[in-house]
């Protein structure tokens, strides 16, 4: 098993705008994207990746002269790992309204009257359903068809349940991890905690903050740490951290560090705050708040998933408590009642949320017998 | 149900062409001989980490799922056949599963080692609990956790509601109509809804 190696970003200009859920457009846009992997000759080994809330389009590889620049799903992706880029074109594609290089917020405002500024706040709320139809743009664009397959984790698990209901003859094989179908009112209000921590900072100005030249670092570690929490599981926390103490002995300070959970927090969120937008933060946790392909059909997702054709594979693990194996159950159940191919997996890992990104062998091997299995029928 | 017999015995009860729930599917060996062979279609479920894997990698469509927890995945009647072969003795909630089988199943079929197999009596009347080739374990170490006979079996369909629609034993790869009770390792019940 190997590394693509290194890699560089391309990207994309779209001069015909982008009609949105909101009924906005986006106008003039450019998506960048990474792919690894030969298209072979009859177009058919194409497999998308969609991102979650913080990843981008350097899904795997390197970049050149950077150390530890490894793509997020570097530990799926590659030669001879479980999705092969020996045999398959993967493309990552950063969504419209993040700011991994695609437009997005940190973008010049093509608007005149903007006055050449940055979007900021003005950049248009955008849905899961907005990012497919942009994705879809540059498959097309791609000369690709069919795609053998949507992959996603979490909200990119969304973005490949949102293909396989709108775009169904799009792609042969959806893979949804760790996702769910919408979110819960507990995932809305951490959601909403995190934006109250990011829109109060005195340093937000209404979102406007690069004409102020400043950024709302303290509200995004804020978020961050929040974020941060949902995703690992209580065992996984007690696991690394426990009460460990910062120092040998208590402090008995109410502000200074004192347990190693509260540096690795801040650590995190201190991280994050330097190369994440906080407008963008805004806008995926919107998008993740909207996505319910299901209310269309008044909450029935067994009609919802009426119009789906793929065959599915999801994958949920017992410890994420953030999006639970029981909401992936709910999608499966959608699925069977619709006669669709599903296969589920129900993963027993500890890591939480986040166990999507690791490399367990169960939940590997189950994701390679998905893409071999693909691989033999493709046309 | 290891045998290779015993299989072909079981999926020749399973009409051409049926949609088909296997629970505890094991590594898919028997579905993938149904989709292949007699034009089957649907899934298997399996709890074990190991035969998920197996399922995938044969190709065949399997759901993770602790059967105790029953099938409320599935709506009723959305499978012309259910099976549910050599599973029955592991599940604490036995009766729950096969009401659970025949709601969501038109057909069900049931296969489950048979206490009173002859060598079994002989076994007990020794004094000593049975280890046999279809029951290899220990008393200490089953998994079987149900330990009940083909008669046995009849008197619980009886009080369930289901009609018995075919009924046999197997033995050492043949199927048993005379005094299964007595002379097949293995009991079959194939039913429907009273």
């Amino acid at each position: 098993m190997g590394s693509v190696g290194d890699v560089s970003p391309q990207s994309m200009h779209f001069a015909e705008p982008l009609p949105l859920a909101s009924g906005a457009q986006l106008r003039d846009y450019t998506l960048v994207y990474e792919t690894y992997g030969t298209l072979n000759a009859t177009r058919s080994n194409a497999v998308l990746v969609c991102h979650a809330l913080n990843a981008s389009h350097h899904v795997a590889g390197t970049y050149a002269g950077k150390p530890k620049s490894e793509g997020w799903w570097d530990n799926l992706v590659g030669p001879g790992k479980p999705l092969d880029t020996d045999r398959f074109f993967v493309v990552g594609v950063n969504n419209p309204g993040s700011c991994f290089g695609s437009t997005g917020p940190t973008s010049i405002n093509p608007d005149p009257a903007a006055g050449g500024r940055t979007y900021g706040s003005d950049f248009p709320v955008v849905t899961v359903e907005d990012w497919v139809d942009a994705q879809a743009r540059l498959i097309d664009a791609l000369g690709i068809t069919q795609l053998a397959a949507v992959l996603g984790g979490s909200l990119g698990g969304m973005q490949a349940l949102d293909w396989s209901l709108r775009l169904p003859e799009r792609l042969r094989q959806c893979i949804a991890v760790a996702t769910a179908p919408n979110l819960s009112a507990q995932n809305i209000a951490f959601n909403e905690v995190a934006r109250r921590a990011i829109v109060t900072d005195p340093d937000f100005h209404g979102g406007h903050y690069a004409e102020h030249g400043t950024l709302p670092r303290r509200g995004l570690r804020v978020a961050r740490m929040i974020g941060h929490i949902t995703y690992l599981s209580d065992d996984a926390m007690e696991a690394k951290f426990g009460r460990e103490l910062q120092k040998a002995v208590i402090g008995y300070s109410t502000q200074d560090v004192e347990f190693q959970i509260e540096a690795y927090l801040r650590h995190q969120g201190d991280k994050f705050s330097e190369y994440f937008d906080a407008n963008t933060y805004l806008l995926i946790t919107r998008a993740l708040d909207y996505f319910d392909p299901a209310r269309a059909f008044g909450g029935d997702l067994c009609a919802t998933f009426a119009a789906a054709r793929c065959r599915f594979q999801l994958v949920s693990f017992t410890t994420d408590w953030r999006f639970a194996p029981a909401r992936s159950r709910e999608i499966v159940k959608a699925l069977a009642f619709n006669r669709l191919d599903v296969s589920y997996a129900e993963i027993d890992a500890p890591h939480g949320h986040d166990a999507f990104l690791f490399d367990d062998p169960r939940y590997h091997g189950v994701l390679r017998a998905c893409f071999d299995r693909l691989a033999k029928e493709l046309p | 149900m290891s045998d290779r017999k015993d299989m072909e015995i079981i999926a020749n009860l399973v009409p051409h062409g049926s949609r088909v729930l296997d629970l505890g599917c094991g590594d898919g060996e028997l579905l993938a001989h149904l989709f292949e062979h007699r034009g089957c279609n649907g899934y298997g479920i399996e709890i074990a980490d190991a035969n998920v894997l197996a399922c995938a990698r044969r190709g065949v469509n399997v759901i993770q799922l602790n059967l105790e927890e029953g099938l409320a995945l599935f709506e009723d009647d959305s499978f012309d056949v259910v099976l549910q072969l050599d599973t029955l003795q592991h599940l604490r909630n036995t009766e729950k599963m096969l009401r659970e089988t025949a709601r969501v199943g038109r057909i069900g079929i049931v296969s489950f080692p048979n206490f009173a197999h002859w060598p079994n009596r002989l076994h007990v009347i020794g004094g000593r609990m049975p280890v046999t080739r279809v029951l290899p374990y220990q008393w200490y170490d089953t998994p079987n956790i149900r330990v009940g006979t083909y008669a046995d079996f009849e008197v619980l369909a009886k009080k369930g509601g289901l009609r018995i629609l075919d009924a046999f034993g197997i033995q050492a790869g043949r199927a048993v109509r005379t005094m299964p009770n007595l002379l097949a390792s293995v009991a079959v019940f194939k039913f429907e809804r009273g």
